[in-house]
């Protein structure tokens, strides 16, 4: 049976509408650079309104002092280098926002502007920008700031939330005076009893919760959590690095004595191993490697925690690592496809 | 790194549920946009007014005309040929009368000699000038201009006359069509199961293979499900998991066998021979049928009014596949012949279909990748090298790239990549990363590396 057909086509009247050109491939994922750094805002954006319900206007003050100060200083550089403006990434945002989550409330306004301004100009385009920084800029910006008023930063006031009155009175232990971070406490209670304390229990919940001792970001553990894994969960950060760095730090804690528990949830464990660890630019970019970095991140958190000069040593740690990131990813190129058993040349 | 456990188990052999879920690391899962065409059976698009039809459309040795002006040339005729191995004639798809044999450029970019055919008013698509009858099922399939279907359009012949110290032990059908929108390897699985697998069967005769494999990715069960139907014992149906890309080669040899095609040696190199669906299907069409390669099935998806799968004749104007869905839709940003992974861009609609287009895909402003220069820095997440099916950094290639250190790109296996584009779809500082691997490769090429 044969099919007699049909009509011809006469309609050559199908235009080619004005299109770009290009080679392969021509589609890309949706998610772009400030769609990343959107949504590890958007992660961090519950535990700053969360601090600064908590902990009032000057929680307030720090984050606007924080942001505008990464904001300004990098459209002002990108201005005076003459370089396109590069704020639409995000990426100063971000900086700006883990960088007051990573200071005290009662910081004083100047200091997370002189932060800020050390963390974009020293620690980013000094260095070429975003995507050439070795270094965790908030955590430079936070660093400077911590050595360079180190005594400023210490003897602040508690911070004056509006339940803190409430709370400082009903406690009784923490010292309303100096503000001792629950950590530093614990510190010292260990350093008193001369042993380590695995009676820390009581302190998970109001960690994980509504915490106003240390910095604004450790205002509630619970949130961080909640932010980490929802990043995790948009294959936005790798898993390895959070786990390798908490998994250590609660393994070692152990290890030495102390509970496991209370030292993932306090101090800047949490912000470091979900926000500021998990940064790409300043992580390996190896899968084995993240494992590896995390795990080190981890390990001289805890080192410096238990044997330094205090108990806050998340900032050192992950700026150490960072360091080692160039090693790493040299020494963790992948197999090619198809070379096993064969050496590179 | 541990081996898969790849006897084949009775799962592969067994009319059952599919089993196994092997597939390879890396990849990415691109939205696939399939559905528009996936249940549209192939249908013969309207005769179009002329064919334009190249005289070379695979890869090697050119062929030469065998046609002038004015001739008459009958459905099957051999218009083009030339005495290579590394070739494969070509045919005319229409009874018509050649109107000229000019050079155009084609959608490879080259320009090759175009032989114009003005169809006549009535054809028999169910007859055609037969493939010179032979007991050497080589002869045939040389004869009848079979390439690889699959997109790269190499002749068939080549691949099933492999060197003979490879012996080939298993046949891979290659039906995973991983491309986003392409469905035409779907309907040939769908539409002719039993012709793919009798191509398969004379394949796997040719080259000497016990195991024949049909690799079929997961979201398209039912056409595992037809080959099944007719799959006696001798034919494995594998269904892989969908991620692209999982129909390149040394991606689908790995997810049968779990072994790696070694730097710079044939596929043959472990044992097994990987061919398309719709080039099995060819091979059955030139030895049962003895029908020459004329036409082929085409998904027009995308921006256009009814998105079809196509029988298109070789030549066919892109123009005229366009009127047959019914025109472009709105808000058209690019158009591409072939996948948008791989495929070419289309600067003008009056290039012919050739026997490597798969499909015609006008993709709208919002889906088509941005042009090169808006890339940012690198900032280091490592999508690429984990998305890069040949575990490669394509960062740094294309670091070492951009400012021309082609030793660097070297150290980094640029010649390894299969140039599936994973790298630049997952970045997202939008770097133009294989088209940065395809300039060193190139370049390390012209100063004498080899492959």
């Amino acid at each position: 049976m044969s099919k007699k057909l049909q009509d011809r086509i006469i309609s050559t009247d199908v235009e080619l509408p004005a299109t770009t050109l290009a080679s392969s491939p021509h589609v890309v994922a949706d998610q772009n650079v400030s769609h990343i750094m959107l949504w590890v805002v958007g992660a961090l954006a519950p535990t700053a309104i969360w601090a600064v319900i908590n902990m009032g206007a000057v929680a307030l003050v720090l984050l606007f002092a924080c942001i505008a100060s990464t904001l300004s200083t990098e459209w002002l550089w990108n201005r005076f280098a003459r370089k396109p403006q590069t704020l639409k990434d995000g990426s100063a945002l971000l900086t700006g926002l883990l960088l007051a989550l990573a200071l005290p409330p009662r910081t004083p306004w100047w200091i997370a502007v002189v932060a800020g301004i050390v963390a974009i100009a020293l620690a980013k385009m000094l260095f070429g920008g975003l995507g050439w920084n070795l270094f965790n800029p908030a955590l430079v910006g936070r660093a400077f700031v911590t050595i360079s008023w180190a005594g400023v930063l210490a003897e602040q006031k508690v911070p004056g939330g509006w339940f803190r009155g409430i709370e400082v009175a009903a406690s009784g232990k923490y010292d309303a005076v100096s503000g001792a971070t629950r950590l530093a406490v614990a510190a010292t209670d260990r350093a008193a009893s001369g042993a380590y304390d695995f009676s820390l229990r009581d302190q998970w919940m109001p960690l994980l919760t509504r915490n106003l001792e240390g910095s604004l970001g450790e205002v509630s553990a619970g949130l961080l959590i909640l932010g980490g894994l929802l990043l995790i969960f948009k294959g936005i950060i790798d898993w390895r690095i959070p786990v390798g760095y908490i998994g250590t730090v609660a393994l070692l804690s152990w290890a030495f004595g102390s509970d496991p528990v209370f030292n993932v949830l306090a101090g800047g464990v949490l912000l470091g191993a979900f926000f500021m660890a998990t940064d790409y630019v300043t992580s390996p970019m190896t899968r084995t490697g993240r494992l590896i970095f995390g795990c080190g991140c981890g390990l001289i958190n805890v080192v410096g925690r238990f044997f330094g000069p205090s108990p806050e040593s998340t900032t050192w740690a992950i700026l150490f690592m960072n360091g080692l990131v160039p090693l790493i990813d040299r020494s963790l190129i992948p197999r090619t496809f198809g070379w096993k058993g064969r050496k590179r040349a | 790194m541990v081996e898969p456990d790849l006897k084949p188990t009775d799962n592969h052999i067994a009319k059952g549920p599919p089993v196994p879920k092997l597939g390879f690391k890396g990849g990415i899962h691109p939205t696939d946009h399939k559905a528009a065409t996936r249940s549209a059976p192939a249908v013969r698009m309207p005769m179009p007014a002329r064919l334009f039809v190249p005289v070379s459309q695979h890869l090697g040795a050119p062929c030469q005309p065998l046609v002038s002006r004015g001739d008459l040339v009958q459905r099957g005729q051999t218009i083009a040929d030339v005495d290579a191995m590394v070739s494969a004639p070509v045919h005319s798809p229409v009874a018509g009368e050649v109107i000229s044999v000019n050079l155009r450029r084609l959608l490879s970019g080259s320009t090759a000699l175009v032989v114009e055919i003005l169809p006549d008013e009535h054809q028999d698509w169910d007859s055609w000038m037969l493939v010179p009858e032979s007991d050497d099922a080589i002869a045939m399939v040389r004869a009848a201009g079979v390439v690889g279907l699959g997109g790269a359009a190499f002749p068939t012949t080549v691949k099933l006359t492999p060197p003979r110290d490879m012996p080939i032990h298993t046949l891979i059908l290659n039906g995973c069509e991983c491309e986003p929108f392409l469905t035409c390897d779907h309907r040939v699985m769908l539409e002719s199961p039993d012709r793919v697998v009798a191509g398969a069967r004379i394949i796997a005769d040719i080259v000497g293979a016990e195991r024949i494999v049909i690799g079929v990715e997961d979201n398209k069960v039912d056409a595992a499900d037809a080959l099944r139907a007719h799959a006696g014992s001798d034919v494995e149906i594998f269904v892989v998991p969908t991620s692209y890309p999982q129909g390149a080669e040394k991606q689908l040899i790995y997810a049968v066998l779990g072994k790696e095609v070694p730097h710079g040696k044939l596929p043959a190199a472990t044992g097994a021979l990987v061919q398309n669906v719709g080039t099995a299907l060819a091979v059955a069409d030139a030895v049962q049928l003895r029908k020459p390669l004329m036409e082929r099935i085409v998904t027009v998806s995308g921006s256009v009014v009814t998105p079809a799968n196509l029988i298109v004749c070789l030549g066919t104007p892109l123009r005229d596949l366009v009127a047959a869905a019914g025109g472009f839709g709105p808000d058209v940003g690019r158009v591409i012949a072939g996948g948008p992974m791989t495929g070419t861009g289309v600067a003008d609609l009056g290039m012919p279909v050739v026997k490597g287009t798969s499909g015609l895909i006008a993709l709208t402003t919002s889906q088509t990748a941005p042009c090169v220069n808006g890339d940012q820095a690198c900032i280091r997440c490592g999508r690429c090298s984990d998305a890069c099916p040949m575990f490669l950094q394509p960062f740094a290639i294309g670091i070492y790239a951009n400012i021309a250190s082609w030793d660097g790109a070297e150290h980094f296996h640029a010649l390894d990549c299969i140039e599936c584009g994973s790298c630049s779809f997952v970045c997202p500082s939008r770097r133009p990363l294989v088209q940065l691997i395809r300039l060193a490769k190139h370049r390390l090429m012209e100063r004498g590396a080899k492959l």
